[in-house]
């Protein structure tokens, strides 16, 4: 089994669908995480909140040869570390056994919300 | 199957190679063995295994080792089944397309780096990116090395036979590339012979090898471009032919038409008889339409609605179309603006194709006749 990050893509400042429309979104998605769950597929999902919302902390010192930092010092900004037009409004993890799998999760997610899914493996750690 | 088994793509190629490699040194002193397949599976798992075993200074890699079982029994019913995953693996579509047709030829066709690289006009670097970069996504995104189930069959199906199409094309129209030609139909016959039942991958076969036949009179002495009414009929490869015409009539039987096998249709009903029935054409392009209406499928059946109904409703058909970039556009439009005697037009149009193509066969046929519509084109003195 391998686990896969399904990333759902939001356009900045975008109108957010009308609230019956969104309830009707929310569930159907409720169903369908049922329906991961019922399949053992199913990690951990949630939704995020505006970007707005985001803090970054970024050390400032530089990488020495040892793996060590010359700096521990961590510089905090108010906002998300990319601003763009589209950022990342939540997300599912899940457990399949290949792609196609992941991708039939993703596709059913797409389809159920109507945004932008990008699914993307974990980097797998040999235990 | 050793993809399946080593899990890994660059492994198992290499071994393959190496079992090639040995067949190559052995085979003729110690003679053939009576499973060559299964001999170059044995041999292939068993460098595998001596490569993990070497490599194995992380438990992974000896666990990788121990899951490669010499035991597997060596049938040559499997190695067919294999290639048609691979087939499948190469066109998957979470691969780019341009990944997906180099994958082909490089696991399918056997064919090198640079040889892509060549046939494909980028440089060595950039393909052997672009298949490092395929080759990391399957087995870091764990693409599965298997024939899709049945549900996504038609969809993948139609995924595998663009890719050999494509590849077929890029060495029908670069006319000096004639190794993808028989590479594309080296693999239709192989989709061919593993899918027996798919009657589309049974039209693509047919289609190129119709194409294929008519390969020797394409050009003339000069390297002109020669178009397919005015070709020598005797130069055909009357072979291809015949096996394309018995393919083509293989799938009517079956009565499940799609648009491989109604082009494939096209090309039998151009090499029937000593001149085509246009209206025969005609028709077909009419369903071909239905079934794929875009502009240069209604290009090529304006082609036959010219010889059916005359230059004038044909130019009609042409000028709505949206295919300013296309240089078959502009070609064909001038053609219809010879025939109905407007040269100076048909000249611009003619102009207009030759800036579109960068093929040398086609410009010299482009320049035959700008030449000839310049002298009509002179006001009588």
């Amino acid at each position: 089994m391998a686990q896969y990050l399904l990333s759902v893509y939001q356009p900045t400042g975008g109108e957010p669908p009308a609230p019956e429309a969104l309830n009707v979104i929310m569930v159907n998605l409720g169903k369908l995480q049922q329906e991961m769950k019922d399949a053992g597929a199913w990690v951990f999902s949630g939704g995020l909140e505006a970007p707005e919302t985001a803090t970054v902390l970024q050390a400032t010192g530089s990488l020495r040869p040892d793996g060590t930092l010359s700096s521990d010092e961590v510089l905090l900004t108010d906002g998300p570390f990319i601003e763009a037009k589209e950022y990342l409004g939540g997300f599912t993890i899940i457990e399949a056994d290949d792609l196609d799998e992941a991708l039939r999760w993703g596709r059913r997610t797409a389809a159920t919300i109507g945004l932008p899914i990008e699914v993307r493996p974990f980097f797998r750690v040999e235990s | 199957m050793l993809i399946r088994q080593c899990g890994d793509v660059d492994l198992a190629e290499e071994c393959a190679q190496d079992a090639f490699a040995a067949a190559v040194e052995r085979w003729p002193s110690d003679g053939v063995p009576p499973s060559p397949a299964g001999w170059l599976i044995t041999t292939a798992r068993n460098r595998a295994i001596d490569r993990l075993r070497r490599e194995s200074t992380r438990d992974a890699r000896q666990r990788a080792a121990a899951l490669l079982d010499p035991g597997l029994p060596e049938e040559v019913g499997i190695v067919t089944d294999d290639r048609l995953r691979l087939i499948f693996t190469c066109c998957h579509p979470a691969l780019a397309p341009a990944a997906r047709v180099a994958l082909t030829l490089r696991l399918l066709g056997g064919l090198t780096t640079p040889e892509i690289a060549r046939a494909f006009l980028v440089s060595e670097a950039t393909m052997a990116a672009r298949i490092t970069r395929a080759k990391k996504k399957i087995s870091a995104a764990r693409i599965p090395y298997r024939v899709p189930r049945e549900a996504d069959l038609p969809d993948r199906l139609r995924g595998v036979l663009a890719v050999i199409y494509l590849v077929f094309n890029e060495g029908y129209t670069a006319l000096d590339r004639s190794e993808l030609g028989a590479e594309a139909v080296r693999l239709g016959r192989l989709l061919v012979e593993l899918m027996p039942d798919e009657p589309e991958a049974r039209g693509l076969l047919a289609l190129m090898l119709l194409a294929e036949a008519r390969r020797p009179a394409r050009t003339d002495a000069g390297g002109s471009l020669v178009r397919i009414g005015e070709q020598d009929r005797s130069a055909w490869d009357a072979e291809l032919v015949a096996e394309g015409h018995a393919l083509v009539r293989q799938c009517l039987r079956r009565g499940q038409p799609g648009p491989y096998q109604v082009q494939a249709a096209i090309a039998a009903v151009h090499s029937d008889g000593p001149s085509p029935d246009w209206t025969q054409i005609k028709q077909l392009y009419d369903q071909l339409l239905t079934m794929t209406p875009t502009p240069v499928v209604a290009l090529n059946r304006a082609v036959a609605v010219a010889e059916v109904s005359g230059p004038a409703s044909a130019l009609e058909l042409v000028n709505g179309l949206a295919l300013d970039g296309y240089y078959l556009f502009h070609a064909v439009r001038a053609d219809l603006l010879r025939r109905l005697g407007r040269p100076s037009e048909a000249l611009d149009a003619y102009a207009s194709a030759l800036t579109l193509t960068s093929n040398p066969a086609e410009q010299e046929f482009l320049r035959g006749r700008i030449h000839q519509c310049a002298r009509e084109a002179k006001p009588m003195a």
